[in-house]
């Protein structure tokens, strides 16, 4: 699917607890063409701080509106954070590969899905395309407050299961230690695990996936400069050679990567 | 009536023509490919490769690009297919664009790399001209090429030697005395200068009290600058006879007239792609514009025309 540079109206921007916001868009191009797991590039302000596009997840689409969730917390989140219902935002999208949902169609496939933190992002455009086969969803934060996305998943039908640092909420501990607990309980094997995170979770979910012969689908981030592939400034080293996570990305079989 | 003639914005680097004086700054616009939903890119006057050097080259460890003030600190390190894969998988799409393409290269180790990559380029007639880049900062060296007049000189003479194709030296702003550099590649045959390459600089996480690059230091581009490069172009301008091609933090017509009034011949752009894909394009239609709104017939009546 070919990406688009468009201006796309805000319809809303609103902040919806602690430093979490909504940012919904208006493009039909945009949304008509998104697939789970994909991004936008958004210039925050007309000038030129910050000087780069801010990517990021797509988090659901409905007809021309492409919605987002941010945590506001550097010069660019917290830029975006400032624009208003009815202004403008220049934007890039959807860019990268997207999930790969072709063997998740069966009914009988159980697909575990994984977030940590802002990791939520693109996993719930990714239960909403997985409907049928109804995910199992971890997600994982330091604490009960940085939990987010809860009600939306379960909404779409799936079983959440939860996980803090602190123990405020759900199993005491790293949702890759849950992740483990779940794949020792379970009686037949999961197909696809999908995950998006911090690095550390990602690196671990690896790890269980090769232990457990699981395929796992991982969602990388790196510093971009372009968003497009010329740049080469986020590429990461796999058995294939060096990738780049937008272009090529961000979406790469765990079995791929070099840690 | 009489019709208004479209002005001509073409400019000539050595025997180079170029329907336009806009180019696309090596490493920013990876092989034009990138940049093909977004761009016309028929239109470009010219388009300079990433860098290829004779074998295929991984790169520095990542994190490789950092936002500063007004600009990007990069660390790429010249990752390329190398030559070979280069002219295999590369230079087909380039050569339909019908644009002179121009392909940087570099060394990794001794500078008859230069030469061998020129030979090869010197060999194809898709290729319009050749750039050396003998300033890029990420390859860990303790001197750069460009960074002695003496080298300079000696390596552009042997790559003379070896191409009749345009030749370009892209020159790094971290020297004493940049015009030196510039009248060593002119004394050694270089049809044009490119100037400036990054500025070598340094970010550092506070918290972690490391370095945001993954190796340390980088090259600093973007708007924050520029008025190095302007000034920069403006002091070569006016000790050396061949063209300059201008860039450093052009990030639209404006910034690029600067360039010309100071005294490029051409400019090219390079962080800006990064942030609109499309800002070449609208920096050739905004030149017109100027030009017509000024009566200014060719784009030579302005380089170099700094009132002081």
């Amino acid at each position: 699917m070919e990406a688009a540079r468009v201006i796309a109206r805000i319809n809303s921007n609103n902040n919806f607890s602690g430093n979490y916001w909504h940012l919904e868009l208006e493009s039909a191009a945009i949304a008509r063409r998104a697939m789970a797991g994909q991004f936008i590039n958004i210039k925050v302000n007309d000038n030129s701080i910050p000087l780069l596009r801010r990517p990021l997840s797509i988090h659901s689409v409905s007809s021309s509106k492409i919605r987002l969730i941010y945590e506001a917390i550097g010069p660019g989140t917290q830029g975006l954070a400032k624009r208003k219902p009815g202004e403008f935002l220049d934007v890039i999208g959807p860019l990268g590969n997207g999930f790969n949902l072709s063997k998740t169609s069966s009914k009988n496939s159980l697909n575990i899905l994984v977030a940590g933190g802002m990791g939520v992002a693109p996993l719930v455009f990714l239960a909403e395309r997985l409907k049928l086969s109804q995910p199992l969803v971890l997600i994982g934060a330091k604490s009960k407050n940085c939990l987010l996305c809860i009600k939306e998943f379960k909404s779409l039908g799936s079983g959440v299961e939860l996980a803090t640092d602190d123990g405020s909420l759900g199993f005491k501990g790293k949702v890759t230690d849950l992740l483990k607990r779940l794949l020792s309980t379970i009686d037949h094997r999961p197909s696809t695990i999908f995950a998006c995170g911090p690095k550390a979770m990602l690196k671990a979910i690896s790890l269980i996936a090769a232990e457990n012969k699981i395929k796992a689908q991982l969602s990388l981030e790196e510093h971009m400069a372009c968003g497009i592939g010329a740049c080469l400034g986020c590429t990461v080293q796999t058995r294939l050679g060096f990738k780049r996570v937008c272009h090529d990305g961000p979406i790469f079989l765990s079995e791929e990567l070099i840690w | 009536m009489v019709k208004r003639r479209q002005p001509d914005s073409s400019v000539k680097i050595g025997r180079l023509r170029l329907n336009n004086p806009v180019m696309v700054a090596s490493g920013t616009f990876g092989y034009a490919e990138e940049f093909k939903n977004f761009t016309d890119l028929e239109k470009l006057g010219a388009i300079v490769t990433k860098t290829i050097t004779v074998k295929p080259r991984a790169g520095n460890p990542a994190p490789r690009t950092c936002e500063t003030p007004a600009g990007m600190l990069n660390s790429i390190g010249l990752e390329n297919p190398g030559i070979a894969n280069f002219i295999q998988d590369k230079i087909n799409f380039l050569k339909k664009l019908g644009v002179p393409i121009i392909v940087s290269i570099a060394s990794e180790n001794s500078p008859d790399e230069f030469l061998e990559l020129a030979e090869i380029l010197d060999d194809l007639k898709e290729v319009s001209a050749i750039e050396l880049n003998i300033s890029c900062p990420n390859l860990h060296k303790d001197k750069l090429i460009s960074q002695d007049a003496q080298s300079t000189f000696e390596l552009v003479k042997e790559v003379r030697r070896l191409t009749r194709k345009c030749l370009i030296t892209k020159l790094s702003p971290n020297v004493t005395s940049i015009s030196e550099i510039a009248k060593a590649s002119e004394e050694a045959g270089s049809d044009a200068v490119s100037l400036i390459n990054t500025l070598g600089g340094m970010s550092i996480d506070v918290n972690k009290r490391a370095p945001k690059l993954g190796s340390w230091v980088g090259g600093l581009s973007g708007p924050a600058i520029r008025p190095i490069a302007v000034r920069m172009v403006w002091e070569v301008y006016n000790k050396i006879k061949i063209p300059i091609i201008g860039m450093g933090g052009i990030m639209d017509t404006q910034s690029a007239l600067e360039f010309f009034i100071a005294g490029a011949t051409a400019i090219s752009v390079g962080t800006a792609n990064f942030i609109n894909p499309g800002i070449s394009s609208e920096i050739i239609e905004g030149l017109k514009k100027y030009m017509v709104d000024n009566k200014i017939k060719s784009l030579g009546e302005i380089t170099g025309i700094l009132k002081i």
